[in-house]
């Protein structure tokens, strides 16, 4: 019934819910700061890579974001999470897709040869661009017609993001000069956000809420076996 | 007070035009010279003038970069692009980071195998060693380079006064530790203080500066006062900054670099693109202020003047 009313409301009230419209115009923030930065020369002496840096980490962030969503919603109920799975994915593409760009075009002026030499020569590059060609279909495939068609396989591709999001770790851990605490901290989370998801850890933590807050929390069915 | 600061401040603009105009480049840029140049000094000879003077770096032909191919990086750059992890792991936060920092009193312990150990206040040394001008190029392992108008003195002259022994095989450079001042000192994941090393005969090679000016005045904070080496046809955490020491050894230095990273850091740290780097490509860089990317040359360019001191070495093995 629950169920229900929430997609009535959605039918007659399609506007965002505060949390998305914080999530849309949060995810375009970093793009406008950046443009507007390398409009007034204060990306550093050195800019391309000030932003090479910038759009990474924005993409890492965002994809952890919604990498985040799932489980917020197991453990704590909270739904409006995963509305925003999909949009904070896309975002993070979006941003992979700039890094890119300002790789290839920017950096390496589209010269194949340079560009070849440097994947193959620098393991974090070879794995970043392995992360992008994972999360590329993905993206195109976000779609709801996508969703439909592809069914059960849906589920399964997207699983894909469960190695892509590591790689994009190790692209990071690869890069640093030597101290890798900071892309080990963005590890650690991205490791916790995937041990919640393992079968028997999610339905600990979905029953444990169940048997703590049971009356309070309508969000949830009661688990078949407890 | 510092020997080497120009009788009135220049700016870099005239610097730039006055080494344009040293260069001989002729009533061309003279009369472009003329234009861009602030108005007032317009003319050459209105110019002031660097003790340093211009036959100090006419005078080193193959000791500057090569001025038809690079152009100087700009002041503003230099000195607020910095990797100096005693302050901050970022670049642009060094500037503010540094400004307080104390380069007075000073003191530089010349020490270990010499014959003559001695400890120099920085005034004292700036009037002992002459100073001359030297245009290097900087790459830095990251991938990035700049073309630098340094000031200075060749290590070679404090050596040959501190006379080393025969057991002298290595010199080590060891710089300040200070971390009430220098705020990156206060995390313990590098093993401080800097340390940094070259071979004896590396570091008598007339290339190695110690470094004690930028762009004609005293040098900033945050580019290493009151000293630190420019060692141009290495990376450029070869070249230490504000130091304090330097001692001459038997063993080779362990540098804090080769500490953090074994495999990645080497003790000789050549600019070398034959020699693959895990994390940044060393087959090209990118000149600091100008847009794409240019081929790296090995040294750095300065083949000429220092390929000699590895004859029969494997650049590869000892890197
Ligand atoms: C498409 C292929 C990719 C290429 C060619 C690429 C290339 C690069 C390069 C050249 C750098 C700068 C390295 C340096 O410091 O010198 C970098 C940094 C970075 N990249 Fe990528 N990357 C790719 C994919 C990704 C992906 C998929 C992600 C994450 C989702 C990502 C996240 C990052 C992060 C977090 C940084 C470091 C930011 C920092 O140090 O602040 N990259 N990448």
């Amino acid at each position: 019934m629950e169920a229900v009313r929430v997609q009535d409301r959605a039918r007659l009230n399609p506007r965002f819910t505060p949390l998305q419209l914080l999530a849309h115009i949060g995810a375009w923030i970093p793009l406008f700061v950046l443009l507007w930065d390398a409009s007034h020369h204060q990306l550093t002496a050195n800019p391309i890579l000030e932003a090479t840096h910038r759009t990474g980490t924005t993409a890492l962030v965002l994809l952890v974001f919604s990498l985040a969503c799932t489980p917020l919603n197991v453990l704590f109920g909270f739904r409006q999470a995963i509305k925003l799975r999909r949009p904070l994915g896309v975002y993070g593409l979006m941003y992979i897709g700039v890094h890119l760009f300002i790789f290839a075009v920017l950096d390496y002026g589209l010269d194949l040869d340079m560009i070849r030499d440097t994947v193959v020569e620098q393991r974090f590059v070879l794995v970043g661009l392995a992360s992008f060609l994972m999360l590329l279909p993905l993206g195109v495939t976000s779609t709801r017609g996508w969703m439909k068609r592809l069914g059960k396989r849906w589920i399964k591709l997207h699983r894909l993001v469960y190695l892509a999001v590591p790689l994009a770790v190790v692209h990071y851990v690869w890069l640093v000069k030597a101290d890798i605490r900071v892309p080990l901290q963005y590890g650690a989370v991205v490791a916790i956000l995937l041990f919640l998801r393992i079968p028997r850890v999610r339905h600990f933590f979905s029953s444990l809420r169940y048997r703590l807050a049971p009356r309070f929390d309508s969000n949830l069915a009661r688990p078949s076996k407890v | 007070m510092v020997k080497i600061r120009s009788s009135e401040i220049t700016p870099e603009q005239v610097y730039l035009s006055r080494r344009k105009f040293m260069k001989g480049i002729g009533a061309i840029a003279l009369g472009s010279l003329a234009l861009s140049a602030c108005g007032s000094l317009a003319t050459p000879d209105t110019q002031p003038t660097s003790t340093a003077g211009p036959d100090s770096f006419l005078a080193q032909p193959t000791a500057h970069a090569n001025a038809t191919a690079d152009k100087l990086t700009s002041l503003d750059d230099i000195t607020h692009y910095n990797n100096y992890y005693e302050f901050s792991q970022l670049k642009d936060p060094v500037a503010d980071l540094a400004q307080h920092f104390k380069t007075r009193p000073w003191s530089v312990e010349v020490g270990g195998l010499v014959n003559n150990p001695k400890t120099y206040d920085i005034d004292a040394m700036l009037k002992r060693f002459p100073q001359q001008e030297r245009v290097y190029r900087l790459r830095c392992v990251e991938g990035w380079s700049m073309v630098i108008p340094w000031t200075g003195f060749p290590l070679a002259a404090l050596l040959k006064e501190a006379d080393p022994t025969s057991r002298a095989k290595y010199v080590r450079f060891e710089s300040i530790m200070s971390p009430q001042q220098m705020p990156g000192q206060q995390d313990n994941y590098f093993k401080w203080p800097y340390i940094e090393g070259l071979r004896l005969d590396e570091a008598m090679n007339d290339l190695t500066l110690m470094v004690t000016g930028l762009y004609g005045k005293p040098l900033p904070n945050q580019d290493g006062a009151p000293l630190r080496v420019a060692v141009p046809w290495k990376y450029g955490f070869k070249s230490a900054k504000a130091i304090v020491k330097i001692d001459l050894v038997e063993e080779q230095p362990v540098s804090l670099w080769m500490n953090a990273a074994p495999d990645e850091y080497g003790f000789y740290s050549n600019v070398n693109p034959e020699r693959p780097h895990p994390r940044w490509s060393q087959t090209t860089e990118r000149r600091i202020g100008e847009a794409g990317r240019i081929k790296t040359i090995k040294f750095n360019g300065y083949a000429d003047e220092v390929a000699h001191l590895y004859d029969g070495m494997d650049l590869i093995a000892n890197y």
